[in-house]
């Protein structure tokens, strides 16, 4: 399962540096977020991978579940979601503002 | 426990909901009521002051959960010298706003104190992903301030602004949580002494996200090679929130200040001072390539931003120097270099509307009215930035020499730091003669010179305040030696924060339970 979960966080990242790196708003306002999706991902696994197991300390219990990774990931959606909602408007500004959709404003590219 | 630390966060986050909902109400009364907010938070900053200053480091453990387990405020000397530096630059900043500024767009207002809440908050915290939070609120509100207003220019900065800095707040998030899964936590001192303590395995990960770490605060500072959004953003947007957005780069030389002595520390072990390997040399030639920029730029907005990024350079040099007498100088210059780009921002904005459309680009032409005035201010804040004495910002770089002096690098850091301020020197002397001598024609000014002193006020104040950096100088001098001293022994923070040593022993050892698990 760490292999799995370690390939599809590089292969999301992956996808967000290079959308990112693009020169139209769209692509870029994407790979912003299968870059979060990455990082929320990686969040998530850095309380290690664990099936079924009780997020809270009870004795008698040996293995559980790290429940404050849940709460990160949690605020960091939260965050990544209004900050997606706010690059698409301003994306949306610009194309208005600037009469097309290139990042830097130019028409010719 | 004293609930006075988390005033400055809550007054300005209740003051920006209030505002949200007078939003029926006249403006006047909003203005009124936005001032208040903000002259509230100069006056709990004043109070907090000799509190922290007598050594004692102050907690607020958020619904009385127990550090490390619950989120934890902090207040020592730095983040109550932060806290006083940005209330008093906000202040002058609205004031400045308030003349009608704020009407050309939405909300600038609730906008305004959210920005206050973010920063206050992010000094404040005592928790790395806390401190992710209130980087996110702090950003979220200057994206708002930054296109306040409106314009083609504005938008297209503010769309790089946005988009480098959620590219910025993906890599904090990997970092903290690079953190978490070494170490088990994310409190800030709590970290420091697991750092202190780790296993030669797990040192390469926690050095990964110590420097991804320094990559974002680098980010947020404008060091070099991450300085490029800085000119076009602070170029283009309004005047009050320019100023504002001058304490925005210093919140990532505070973070860096205190990634350096808390968490790589001399108390790090393996780890310890690993930052300044990178710190010296990137923030020599930021200080660099800010004045070259200064020198190249072509209207006196974008040489102000320039000059910004020089003096994050200058600030990070003494910060890297890593012996207290450097930190001091760091955190002495570090307000004298917020409030001069704040009062110059607020003075070309003057200047640029008495140009008509020639605006702020360096081209002879209109002969000013309130020349003379004007002119005088711009040659006192040319003195200040310069750093030629008596003003603040000569004593800020002589401290910052006389640190240098038993660094192995001292030639290159007096070399850079003297000819940095010869093209500065140059710049001002260039823009100044461009915009106030070079003036033929005689036009009647583009907006009618009614109301000067109120316009002016808020520049004259700021100047005041870099006045008093030198005049109450042994006592400004005094309380920043004694927070680099403190900032250099950070188990003096890590026991204010953990409480006793039984308390830490325990911390430590349900800790490590939890890092055995598979």
């Amino acid at each position: 399962m760490e292999a799995l979960i370690a390939l599809v966080i590089g292969v999301l990242t992956a996808c967000g540096v290079y959308l990112t790196l693009r020169a139209r708003t769209f692509p870029v306002v994407l790979g912003l977020t299968f870059l979060s999706y990455a990082v929320n991902l990686f969040l998530f696994t850095m309380g290690r991978l664990t099936i079924g197991q009780p997020p809270v300390i009870r004795p008698g219990i040996e293995q559980y579940a790290d429940p404050l990774p849940q709460a990160l990931v949690l605020t960091a959606i939260v965050i990544s979601f209004a900050m997606t909602a706010f690059v698409i408007m301003l994306s949306l500004k610009t194309r208005a503002d600037l009469g097309n959709d290139h990042v830097d404003g130019k028409e010719d590219v | 426990m004293s609930h006075l630390i988390i005033a400055p966060v809550l007054l300005p986050l209740l003051a920006g909901i209030l505002l949200l909902l007078l939003r029926p109400f006249a403006i006047e009364l909003r203005r009124l009521l936005s001032l208040l907010a903000v002259l509230g938070q100069v006056i709990l900053a004043i109070a907090l002051l000799p509190i922290v200053h007598s050594g004692e480091i102050l907690t607020y453990a958020l619904g009385n959960w127990a550090p490390p387990f619950g989120i934890v405020l902090v207040a020592d000397r730095l983040a109550v010298w932060m806290l006083l530096t940005t209330a008093l630059l906000a202040s002058f900043a609205l004031l400045y706003a308030v003349r009608g500024s704020d009407t050309r767009g939405r909300h600038f207002h609730v906008l305004f104190q959210l920005q206050l809440f973010g920063l206050n908050g992010a000094f404040l915290t005592g928790d790395l992903f806390n401190l992710f939070v209130f980087f996110e609120v702090l950003l979220l509100a200057s994206y708002g301030l930054l296109v306040h207003g409106g314009g083609r220019l504005r938008t297209r900065a503010g769309l790089h602004f946005v988009v480098i800095n959620l590219a910025g707040s993906t890599l904090f998030l990997f970092a903290a949580g690079t953190f978490y899964g070494v170490l088990g936590t994310l409190n800030m001192a709590d970290m420091a002494q697991k750092i202190a303590l780790l296993p030669l395995e797990h040192q390469g990960p926690v050095k990964t996200a110590g420097l991804l770490l320094f990559a974002v605060f680098a980010l947020k500072g404008a060091l070099l090679p991450l300085h490029l959004w800085l000119p076009a953003a602070y170029a283009n947007t309004s005047a009050a929130v320019a100023a504002l957005f001058a304490i925005m780069t210093k919140v990532g030389a505070y973070s860096i200040l205190r990634l350096e002595t808390l968490l790589f520390g001399s108390s790090a072990g393996a780890l310890a001072g690993m930052l300044n390997h990178w710190l010296l040399p990137l923030a020599l030639l930021t200080l660099l390539v800010g004045m070259l920029g200064a020198i190249a730029a072509s209207a006196l907005r974008q040489q102000i931003a320039y000059l910004v990024v020089a003096s994050v350079g200058s600030l990070l040099t003494a910060f890297a120097l890593g012996n207290s007498e450097g930190i001091a100088a760091g955190l002495y210059y570090l307000p004298h270099a917020t409030f001069a780009a704040g009062a110059f921002f607020l003075l070309a904005d003057s200047i640029a509307q008495r140009r008509g459309e020639m605006d702020d680009r360096f081209e002879a032409g209109v002969q000013l009215t309130d020349g003379r005035l004007l002119g005088g201010l711009f040659f006192l804040v040319a003195v200040l930035i310069g750093g030629l004495p008596p003003l603040s910002g000569f004593v800020g770089k002589w401290l910052t020499l006389q640190a240098s002096m038993t660094h192995p690098w001292m030639p290159w850091i007096m070399a850079v730091i003297l000819f940095g301020s010869l093209l500065g020197i140059i710049a001002l002397a260039r823009a100044g003669s461009v915009l106030f001598y070079r003036a033929e024609l005689v036009r009647p000014s583009a907006r009618r010179a009614g109301a000067l002193s109120l316009e002016v006020l808020p520049v004259i104040a700021l100047l005041l305040l870099c006045s008093a950096l030198v005049i109450r100088g042994a006592a400004v001098d005094d309380y920043t030696r004694a927070t680099a001293t403190q900032l250099l022994q950070p188990d003096v923070y890590i026991d204010a924060v953990l409480g006793s040593d039984h308390n830490r022993q325990t911390a430590l050892s349900l800790n490590s339970t939890g890092d055995t698990q598979p």
